[in-house]
């Protein structure tokens, strides 16, 4: 039964995907890539992954689209600003993508891994699995990766902050 | 939650491959396509995430906790990016009036 669940997760997080990038007004392309991680936080929940699936809830859908739907609002875009490739230009990229999916699939075939997913055990993806492995063997990453995040924070509010002398 | 987890044993691994390989191309196809810088920068957001879901997959499918611990650094560094990025597109906006990122093209010479 949860198999079929799971095949309908990926058909609407593929039908979302498809919005995103199809949708003519960027706040619908927002709207709809909350929902196409809404289908991927589902999907970090039948992979049993729950820490991942708590952290995708807050960090994506929490903290990035909300900074992806200000700065949409700041900069006042809608329909009548949104640029627009020519046609050209869009059946190309669309033939070159579908170019590249033919690739991985077709690469995919020529392995034979079909072996079906058993989750050997069942606390694999919890807070406490992760948090020995997070603090243990992956612990200078783990720094190293709040250093990234206070250059990027003084990288924002430097790029963003209005120039004194030319204002 | 259990009962629904030991009954996710029948979804082959392949069928994770493929539909992260679908998600991936339509990020591509995104930014191949689209002319809005902001746009573009979502179908980014989402080629990370189809990268996400095939790490946690084979994660689970090795028991190795390794994986969802890669996604959760790949987290930490798309929260980086997309400040850095956003605070590039608002400071390209202030400057040219649009965020077409066609008018970026003065930037190859």
């Amino acid at each position: 039964m949860s198999t079929q669940v799971f095949y309908f997760v990926a058909t609407l997080s593929i039908i979302f995907s498809l919005m995103v990038i199809f949708a003519k007004n960027p706040i619908h392309s927002v709207l709809y890539l909350i929902l196409t991680f809404f289908t991927f936080t589902v999907h970090y929940v039948l992979l049993n992954a729950q820490f991942l699936a708590v952290v995708n809830f807050i960090v994506y859908m929490g903290a990035i689209m909300v900074l992806f739907l200000f700065v949409l609002m700041l900069l006042n875009l809608n329909n009548e600003t949104e640029p627009s490739k020519s046609p050209l230009i869009k059946i190309v990229g669309v033939i070159a993508g579908g170019c590249l999916m033919v690739t991985l699939i077709g690469s995919l075939k020529a392995t034979t891994i079909s072996s079906p997913l058993i989750l050997k055990n069942p606390g694999l993806g919890l807070v406490e699995n992760l948090g020995k492995e997070l603090f243990g063997p992956f612990l200078l990453p783990f720094e190293l990766s709040s250093l990234l995040l206070l250059a990027a924070m003084v990288g924002a509010v430097l790029l963003s902050k209005r120039d004194e002398v030319e204002a | 939650m259990e009962n629904l987890t030991t009954q996710m044993a029948g979804v082959p691994l392949n069928h994770y491959i493929y539909l992260s390989a679908i998600i991936f191309t339509i990020g591509v196809i995104g930014v191949l396509t689209r002319r809005n810088a902001i746009v573009i920068f979502m179908s980014v957001e989402l080629m990370l995430n189809a990268v996400n879901l095939l790490l946690t997959a084979f994660s689970v499918h090795s028991n190795d906790p390794s994986g969802q611990v890669f996604v959760f650094f790949i987290m930490a560094l798309a929260a980086a990016e997309v400040a850095v990025g956003l605070a590039i597109i608002v400071m390209v906006y202030r400057n040219t009036k649009s965020i077409d990122i066609n008018v970026l093209n003065r930037l190859k010479w």
